[in-house]
């Protein structure tokens, strides 16, 4: 049980940080062009489940899964998209990645922005500060193992 | 109904079959004064609420009908322009039918093929070493399934986010493609599955996939006991 990767996408689609766990492959494309085709899939699988739905949905798309990893979605009000792959075994990582935006994220977000009146919205977040916290919140994490199953 | 609908692509992304299981969508019927508080726009050729939801009444329902007669698009039954007519103060009261809009076939087929491409990019950006494409998508509505077989072509199934046993039944459609469309000699492959192939019309596929879909064990549905084509 691991965690491969996430991403955090702000509300126009540049992503602000990416973090790598347990990655084996690369997708064998540069990283702005993976970032930019991972926030067009999503895009477009979330238009695609409000149209598909036979109901009205109240939280839209939430995981999908293919024969080797899973993909973790969750988004803000404010538009802020979170993204985990992890392996098979997790069931549901809406919660953790909720607690990701709330503790780490906004905690540390609110705060680079309040500290930092130069810094830009919308451009990737350079804090050491955020990735390391956010590395070891994902390190201890219960189904995280630094071995890939 | 558990089991929402059931589509299948070929390999090269087109629609070959569709069928569609349920029946319940959320409607909702109110009676208006002029003037109308909710904010209408036209969106896709239909009549959508932008703003003023309430009483059961959502943004993004479509306008289905006035005064218990269908719209057709953004007219009415009787020709005259939705949005004039609700201008009128002379028209009102009437009542208005909202609910989620009814896809043409043709809207039917765009995600179908969408899907198609949204499976390869999900096995391009895998971080692991060969991975198939999507097989389960989830939200909290429904759960979309699909089975892809040897020679590429997808089955997709939408079912009840707790329905449980759909391998089988994706297997099991699988079969029943097989049997009637592949063994057909008037039938072209990838090509859709209508009623204008001659010794195959929708009907013979469908009451096959009703049976294979009543079987599967559900904790919300009963046994059906007739079935309609």
């Amino acid at each position: 049980m691991t965690v491969h990767n996430l991403y955090i996408f702000d509300r126009n689609g540049s992503c602000l940080h990416y973090g790598e766990w347990n990655r084996k492959k690369q997708a064998g494309i540069s990283k702005e062009e993976e970032f930019k085709l991972m926030y067009g899939m999503l895009f477009s699988i979330r238009s695609f489940c409000s149209k598909m739905s036979p109901l009205d949905m109240k939280d839209g798309f939430l995981t999908f899964q293919t024969s080797k990893y899973k993909l973790h979605y969750y988004e803000t009000a404010t538009g802020i998209k979170i993204i985990m792959n992890t392996d098979l075994g997790v069931p549901n990582a809406k919660d953790i990645l909720h607690q990701i935006y709330s503790t780490v994220s906004m905690g540390l977000y609110v705060e680079y922005i309040v500290k930092n009146p130069l810094c830009v919205l919308g451009e990737q977040l350079s804090s050491d500060l955020f990735s390391t916290r956010l590395d070891l919140y994902i390190r201890a994490l219960p189904f995280f193992s630094p071995r890939a199953a | 109904m558990a089991i929402f609908s059931v589509y299948a692509v070929n390999k090269s992304g087109g629609f070959i079959y569709q069928y569609d299981n349920y029946v319940h969508r959320a409607e909702a019927e109110k009676t208006f004064r002029y003037p109308l508080d909710c904010v209408l726009k036209i969106h896709d050729e239909k009549v959508v609420v932008s703003f003023g939801q309430r009483d059961g009444i959502r943004v993004g329902n479509a306008l289905l009908s006035i005064n218990g007669l269908d719209v057709n698009g953004k007219f009415t039954a009787d020709g005259k322009e939705i949005i004039e007519y609700l201008k009128d103060s002379t028209n009102y009261p009437l009542s208005i039918l909202f609910g989620r809009a009814r896809l043409s076939s043709n809207e039917k087929l765009m995600p179908a093929s969408m899907f198609h491409s949204l499976f390869a990019i999900g096995s391009q950006l895998s971080p692991e070493v060969g991975s198939t494409g999507i097989e389960m998508l989830e939200t909290d509505m429904f759960k979309r399934h699909c089975f892809q077989t040897l020679t590429g072509i997808k089955l997709i199934v939408l079912t009840d986010p707790r329905q449980s046993g759909i391998d089988e039944l994706l297997r099991k459609i699988y079969e029943i493609y097989s049997d009637f469309a592949l063994k057909n000699p008037f039938y072209s492959l990838a090509m859709p599955i209508s009623h204008r192939v001659q010794g195959l019309h929708q009907g013979s596929l469908v009451a096959p996939i009703h049976v294979a879909i009543t079987l599967v064990p559900s904790p919300l549905m009963w046994m059906r006991a007739s079935l309609e084509p």
